[in-house]
């Protein structure tokens, strides 16, 4: 009994963990989803949207403002800064790139990332700014039928229920408006978009917003779990087996992907590790990547492209 | 050397120093791309003495990278604004960014090895990494590598590793130490038989450096001894901690840096570990390590390197000869802080081993393997140390050829929630234990490269 409430315990504590690798691996499919760059920068997007939060908070509340009205604020200020950073991505990089192959943008976006975390850290500091929007202490559930019951996070489950929301809210906005479906088509073929009326400009100045804004959404997730800083930025490599288990395009598919990388990581952590050395949570998840990319290369839920030539 | 420019202003008071963060981060970024062209004309930087600083002020350990980085650089700049250089001799300083990284560090030390008018004076890497991937390096090119409280344990033993210097403390001495305050707060060493003491470590060399030691006090004392890794940079800890959760370790020994101290500290609260069970090494026990746990953090320890936070003598004339005249590389709210400190300390040792040398070998610029003379015959009394105004923050130093760490004292301090506070007696490392370990790890490190280990009987 004691060993099923241990493993449920690191089950439960691995999806959970892994619906928080999810929320970062969201903006990536938006972006390629939406425009087909593969965006190397968006955990760069999570240390920004984060610094930019937690130190407008910060300075209001230094000034007196009350902490619920610095909340707003301080997420109206980072929403600001990711509009104006997906409005100077699209001006300066990735508009004078249209219909380029997929590799330069790809490598456009690496440049971008060193750019925007050299420029977050110059503007807003690079020390560790605590974060505090939810609740980090535990609940110990059925504590009657385990000993010592079983540890669910608070800050998890609220990562869980903002990752739903978040999911629903996106699939309604790329299946319900026209904005959405303009994304969709601009992903399928630039120039074909282009000519039959769609604004590209407009079009990925909003996909890069979006993805701006669901950074925002993670790092205030993140930076209440680790302190906003600098090592937010390596969620990105977290979230890439995310991406190659769940596919590419597919917005379920990145939840899937980060509760199958979250419960895979940590079970083999706790049973598998201290017979090898330990410590190999950090590659696992690539060995799922791998042995997915085997069986499905499109991931369990990407689109399976079919060129004939 | 990295300097902010002089302003205008004389008379300085603390508020009229205090830049702005962007500006200050602008400053010092500006400072490290000039840096090394900043000091004087190519005539007199013949009467120069180069120093080499390996830092990081970027990456996930620049927070507890830049406040070492900062001590160091203050006290050289000290030493030149105050004592105009050593014995004349001015001193050259130069960042080079590693961002903790063993590449760029190897990559750092080799375009400054041979700067300045007779070399690098000594390399501080202020990482365990780049220190195993310079040792043999060092020693071909004879520059001292100096790892105040760091590095490779077994190279406390100078007939084998002349060119190293963990100056202060290895984390052999560590662990002991980390063991008789443990054994103390249980009620004795026999009270350590059938515990559990778990060490949760950063899973590079640095954090894998005291494991040896600690199996041979676990097999001494008869306690139960788990290490388990925690990978780079230290962020996702769950799976670490839901195992100390189910297997109730009575203590847990944190050898983190960086990021991975504060996440430890979280997840403890968050599986209700007693903070106050967790004991960090003292590279687990600065400001920034505690602060961004909030009230999770109350009752944390950690070792001390000797000194702990605070405000000492000789920060009365950083504040008066460097920050006065607006050349400070710290918040002024930062100074006194723990890595702070430390970097002084680490600035002021290797300064005194180039005074040192300079009784031997004369008042001009020295090489490296002058300078490593200076370091093992360094001796720093009381009375020295208050000279130097760091009395109250360290105790005697005495390094020779047989011992190259000098010292092996430690206090245990712990976080109140708003500061650290000192809670225990100085401990001793115990050499009785530590000695054979050396000896023996040392040996085989001889036999591996060849190294005939000096006389030290035969040394002057």
């Amino acid at each position: 009994m004691i060993a099923l409430g241990q493993f449920l315990e690191v089950l439960i504590g691995g999806l959970m963990s892994g619906v928080l690798y999810s929320l970062v691996a969201l903006g990536f499919v938006l972006i390629f989803k939406a425009s087909g760059v593969f965006n190397f920068a968006q955990g760069a997007m999570v240390l920004l949207a984060g610094l930019a939060l937690v130190r407008a908070l910060d300075l209001l509340v230094a000034h007196g403002v009350p902490f619920w009205a610095a909340i707003v604020l301080g997420i109206g200020f980072g929403a600001a800064i990711m509009a104006a950073t997906a409005w100077l991505i699209e001006r300066f990089v990735i508009g004078p790139l249209v219909n380029q192959d997929g590799l330069t943008l790809f490598m456009s976006t690496i440049g971008v990332t060193f750019v925007l975390e050299g420029a977050a850290e110059m503007i807003f500091g690079s020390d560790v700014y605590p974060l505090r929007l939810f609740p980090t202490d535990a609940w110990f559930v059925f504590e009657d039928l385990f000993p010592g019951g079983i540890l669910v996070n608070k800050l998890d489950v609220w990562g869980a229920l903002i990752a739903g929301i978040l999911v629903a809210g996106l699939a309604i906005f790329f299946q319900r408006t026209k904005t959405g479906r303009a994304l969709r088509a601009v992903a399928d073929d630039h120039l074909a978009a282009h000519s039959v009326g769609i604004p590209i400009s407009w079009i990925w100045f909003v996909v890069w917003l979006v993805a701006g804004l669901v950074a925002l959404v993670a790092a205030t997730v993140w930076g209440t779990k680790l302190g906003v800083q600098f090592s937010i930025t390596f969620l990105a490599l977290k979230a890439l087996p995310v991406l190659i288990i769940g596919g590419l395009t597919s917005i379920p598919g990145a939840i899937v992907g980060g509760l199958v990388v979250g419960a895979g990581e940590k079970i083999a952590e706790v049973y598998l590790g201290p017979s090898i050395g330990g410590g190999i949570e950090y590659w696992f998840p690539y060995v799922l990547a791998l042995a997915v990319l085997l069986v499905r290369p499109q991931g369990l839920f990407g689109e399976r492209i079919i060129e004939r030539i | 050397m990295k300097q902010i420019p002089r302003t205008e202003k004389e008379g300085f008071k603390e508020e009229d120093i205090r830049m702005t963060n962007v500006a200050r981060k602008l400053l010092i970024l500006a400072a490290a791309v000039l840096s090394g062209a900043a000091f004087t004309t190519p005539a007199a930087a013949q009467n120069e003495q180069f120093i080499p600083i390996l830092s990081y002020r970027t990456g996930p350990y620049a927070v507890n990278g830049a406040p070492f980085a900062n001590g160091m650089a203050d006290y050289y700049n000290l030493v030149n604004e105050r004592d105009g250089g050593i014995n004349g001799v001015k001193l050259l300083v130069e960042e080079c960014e590693t961002a903790y990284a063993t590449d760029k560090g190897v990559e750092c030390y080799e375009r400054l090895k041979s700067k300045g008018p007779t070399g690098a004076a000594f390399f501080n890497p202020l990482s365990t990494g780049i220190t195993f991937a310079l040792t043999e390096k060092t020693a071909a090119d004879k520059i001292p590598i100096v790892t105040m409280g760091y590095g490779r344990a077994d190279s406390k033993n100078g007939a084998v590793f002349p060119y190293n210097f963990p100056l202060l403390g290895t984390y052999w001495s560590a662990a002991d130490i980390a063991i008789q305050h443990v054994a103390k707060e249980l009620g004795g060493f026999d009270k350590l038989k059938g515990r559990k003491i778990s060490l949760l470590y950063h899973d590079s060399p640095y954090g894998k450096e005291p494991i040896p030691m600690l199996q041979v006090l676990a097999q001494k004392y008869g306690f139960e001894f788990t290490p388990i890794p925690v990978t780079h940079p230290g962020v996702e800890q769950k799976s670490q901690w839901l195992a100390i959760r189910q297997n109730r370790p009575d203590y847990v020994l944190v050898w983190g840096w960086g990021v991975m101290n504060s996440t430890a500290i979280k997840e403890a609260a968050s599986v209700a570990y007693p903070r106050d069970k967790m004991l960090g090494v003292w590279w687990s026990g600065a400001e920034p390590d505690v602060t961004p746990a909030g009230d999770q953090a109350a009752g944390y320890k950690a070792l001390m390197l000797q000194h702990g936070a605070g405000r000492f003598p000789v920060h009365a004339d950083i504040e008066k000869y460097v920050y006065a005249k607006g050349k400070g590389l710290s918040e002024p709210g930062k100074i006194g802080e723990v890595l702070y400190n430390r970097g002084m300390v680490n600035a002021m040792l290797g300064v005194e081993a180039i005074r040192k040398a300079q009784e031997k070998f004369g008042k001009k610029p020295l090489t490296g393997e002058q300078i490593r003379w200076g370091l093992e015959n360094l001796i720093l009394t009381d009375a020295r140390i208050k000279e130097l105004g760091f009395e109250g923050m360290m105790k005697p130093v005495s390094i020779s050829c047989a011992d190259h760490e000098g010292a092996r004292y430690g206090r245990v301090q712990q976080w109140d929630g708003k500061g650290w506070k000192v809670i225990s007696d100085w401990y001793t490392a115990d050499e009785s234990l530590i000695e054979p370990l050396v000896a023996d790890v040392s040996a085989k490190y001889a036999a591996e490269k060849k190294i005939k280990p000096r006389d030290c009987a035969k040394e002057t």
